[in-house]
């Protein structure tokens, strides 16, 4: 028995970090924020093999699972890295291994392990959604328009959740299609609402989308694990650097109770954010599966918005510019919150997953 | 991620699940709180056959009177499971057996291991613990009861206070200062008192749960022989922090928070307003819910620890939020509780003993009692400095002038 990562899992994550310790700055992540993005950021992740984490080695990519898939995204939170991950790396490969039939697995994740596409992710219709959300897919053809889609910016395709046919790849340079890119809260990753008017689309129907919700959903809370953990270590550093009094402001028991609260929440989510991966990867035998999916994530957008607003405080004045650039973790926080169904409706359908609510 | 236990750890468990189907009927009823009346016969009969089992005092080397298995926590781990799932009592659970007996077989003399370790692990010898005083509780090393040596034995005088078990525990872990002259730290012996002693007056302290719980004890010219002593005179704060280490463990338990969970739903659902069961209405559900999150990362949280143990490895910031997340979270899935109760669970009558109250005391007497874990056992507020200090690497606190 061995929980949590794994020898090469570790080895991994340390070169993962140390990559993005390199690349990513303040100012790379200020020209990222006006930019939409770091195209040069993403090549070089594709370079460490991100794009293929969960591609089967049989298409090209290195066959691994949610729980490696988590690590990463954990790594990506903590560096606030402005880049796609959640919609290119995790949604569509697994909705391909879990939806598609041979012939669209053949197709299109040997493309995936590349990076020679990306994916845009729009999965109102199964996560549900306060903004626009109105598709209807009539003879293999996407007609109506859908708000909010994820890491929209230099995307290629989209990964479209449907009302009831399972999902739908859909190239972006399609006739029919209009992308309206949209700036985020998170300026690290831009939205893109988008319309189609009867354009051909791959259906992908061949099993439970709800599953690939699931896993998108813990590698979000892994992401804002994260960033969180990286606000709490830049509270503590400042903490300890900032003089007021004649003292360390960390050694002031207001302070380091502040800091021992946050930790105290979120030390526990990191075997918590394990074990809700690793179920994902054994979620035909792991009845649990779901309901951990989405307590992992509302839980961790509760004790994320703690952390961010806690550490923010501890920095004062300086947390509140973006002088530290400390507000591109505070904003990571809050926008995962809201995506893939925020911590109400996780927990409402982990009690329907219980059997403790209807569904 | 390797989740799967080894055969030899696969045979333990269906071991004690057959174990349990066969003599699960003879266990005590489950009380909880710990310790708040003397184990009775049919308490003492189950620690034998426990014990006999290898499932209570199973590291316990032979000697001793023990299981005498080698440490494995990944053992101690599925046992513990086995029992609470099925409801069963894991034995005698009190501060000789959780705290005095590894403190011993971590620092005690071979004699004072022999001497003590068998009875107490069997539940024959019960012990209290006498750290805290009036004018020392989370400023612990500056507590004021001494013992001096007259006419080669120890005269212990003074006071303790909130001392769970004295009013029916035979034996006292006394933290002392023996040597005034020297630094606070340095100057305590952790001595070994027999309650009967001449000189020991007990006094109950009424708590807010209503149970017999705490004490005052009063001590005036008890004499002791010197080798009541452990591990030696003035290394009374090394053997202290042994213990406490071993309590702070036992106050986070995960497995506690999983069956009051657990618990909590059954009420939900039982319980109606209007006809309708608390728990079909949104607001309690969410309630629930955000519960149940947070027991699940306690539940995975002590599987890291746990799996990390194994390794040898040190847990670090992660073993220090323990009784502090634990403790806090506990409480507050009795606070539901209490509100699910409603107006209708507010009559209050505790027994003596916890297995004889009906469903909203206990849930009345676990809210209050569990405030006091809170506190107990290094409190809330003493923790968080820790978790800073030693888990963060915060800065010290500024020593008081004159301190050591």
């Amino acid at each position: 028995m061995e929980f949590g990562p794994d020898e090469n899992q570790r080895l991994f994550d340390a070169a993962l970090r140390g990559f993005l310790a390199d690349r990513v700055t303040v100012d790379s992540r200020r020209a990222a924020a006006e930019t939409g993005g770091d195209a040069a950021l993403w090549r070089g992740l594709c370079g460490l093999g991100l794009a293929g984490l969960l591609v089967p080695e049989e298409h090209g990519g290195t066959g691994l699972g949610v729980f490696d898939a988590a690590l990463a995204a954990e790594a990506l939170g903590h560096a606030a890295a402005p880049t796609p991950f959640l919609g290119t790396a995790v949604l569509a490969p697994l909705a391909l291994r879990l939806l598609g039939a041979k012939a669209q697995r053949d197709a299109w994740l040997p493309r995936l392990a590349g990076g020679e596409i990306r994916v845009a992710a729009a999965f109102g219709a199964l996560a549900g959604t306060t903004g626009r959300c109105a598709l209807r897919l009539e003879h293999g053809r996407l007609s109506g328009e859908v708000a909010g889609a994820l890491e929209a910016a230099e995307a290629t395709h989209a990964l479209v959740a449907l009302p009831r046919e399972g999902m739908a790849l859909v190239a972006l340079d399609a006739a029919g299609v209009t992308v309206r890119p949209r700036r985020s809260v998170d300026r690290l990753r831009p939205l893109a609402d988008l319309s189609f008017a009867a354009v051909p689309v791959e259906v992908l129907a061949g099993g439970d989308a709800g599953r690939v919700l699931d896993a998108g959903r813990v590698v979000l809370a892994a992401e804002t694990l994260g960033a969180a953990q990286a606000m709490l270590g830049k509270a503590v550093a400042y903490a300890g650097e900032r003089r007021q009094f004649g003292r360390a402001i960390g050694s002031f028991q207001a302070v380091k109770h502040a800091c021992a609260e946050m930790a105290a929440a979120l030390e526990p989510c990191r075997a918590f954010v394990w074990y809700a991966a690793h179920a994902q990867d054994r979620a035909e035998e792991e009845p649990e599966a779901r309901m951990l999916a989405a307590h992992a994530k509302a839980h961790l957008d509760e004790v994320g918005r703690e952390v961010a607003r806690g550490a923010t405080e501890v920095h004062g004045g300086m947390g509140f510019t973006e002088l530290l650039g400390l507000p591109f973790w505070f904003k990571r926080i809050l926008a995962n919150r809201q995506l893939l169904g925020g911590p109400e409706r996780c927990r409402e359908e982990a009690a329907i997953a219980q059997g403790i609510a209807a569904a | 991620m390797d989740l799967t236990l080894s055969d030899r750890h696969r045979a333990l468990q269906a071991e004690v699940r057959c174990f349990i189907a066969r003599h699960g009927h003879l266990s005590p009823p489950v009380g909880g709180g710990g310790g708040r009346v003397r184990p009775d016969r049919r308490a003492l009969d189950w620690q034998a056959r426990l014990i006999e089992a290898g499932y209570a005092a199973r590291f316990v080397p032979r000697a001793y009177g023990g299981h005498g298995a080698a440490p494995d926590v990944l053992e101690a781990a599925i046992i513990a499971e086995e029992f609470t799932r099925a409801g069963v009592s894991p034995g005698i659970q009190g501060q000789g057996i959780r705290m005095l007996v590894p403190t011993l077989l971590e620092v005690g003399s071979e004699e004072q291991r022999r001497r003590w370790i068998p009875p107490t692990i069997r539940g024959e010898v019960i012990w209290c613990q006498g750290y805290s005083e009036p004018e020392a509780g989370s400023d612990l090393a500056s507590l004021r009861t001494r013992a001096d040596v007259v006419d080669g034995r120890f005269v212990i005088n003074g006071q303790k206070i909130w001392t769970s078990s004295a009013h029916f525990a035979d034996m006292m872990f006394l933290l002392c200062r023996t040597e005034p002259d020297r630094p606070r730290h340095e100057g305590l012996s952790y001595l070994l008192v027999p309650m009967d002693a001449p000189g020991i007056e007990v006094r109950p302290l009424p708590t807010m749960t209503g149970h017999a719980t705490f004490n005052e004890v009063f001590l005036t010219d008890v004499r002791v022989p010197l080798d009541a002593v452990v591990l030696g005179r003035g290394k009374g704060w090394q053997v202290a922090n042994v213990t406490l280490r071993h309590e702070r463990l036992l106050l986070g338990d995960a497995a506690k928070l999983a069956h009051r969970l657990h618990r909590l739903r059954g009420l939900l659902e039982r319980t109606r307003v209007d006809g309708v069961p608390l728990i079909r209405m949104p607001h309690w559900r969410e309630r629930l819910m955000r519960l149940q999150g947070e027991v699940l990362a306690m539940k995975c949280h002590q599987m890291r620890l746990l799996s990390e143990a194994a390794r040898g490895q040190d847990s670090g910031l992660g073993l220090l939020v323990v009784k502090y997340a634990g403790t806090v979270l506990a409480w507050r899935l009795t606070a539901l509780a209490v509100d699910a109760l409603g107006d209708a669970g507010l009559p209050y009558e505790p027994h003596d003993d916890v297995a004889e109250d009906d469903e909203p005391t206990t849930w009345y007497a676990d809210h209050m009692y569990d405030l006091g874990l809170i506190i107990g056992g290094g409190s809330s507020n003493i923790q968080k400095n820790i978790i800073a200090e030693r888990g963060l690497g915060m800065p010290r606190e500024p020593r008081p002038q004159g301190g050591a």
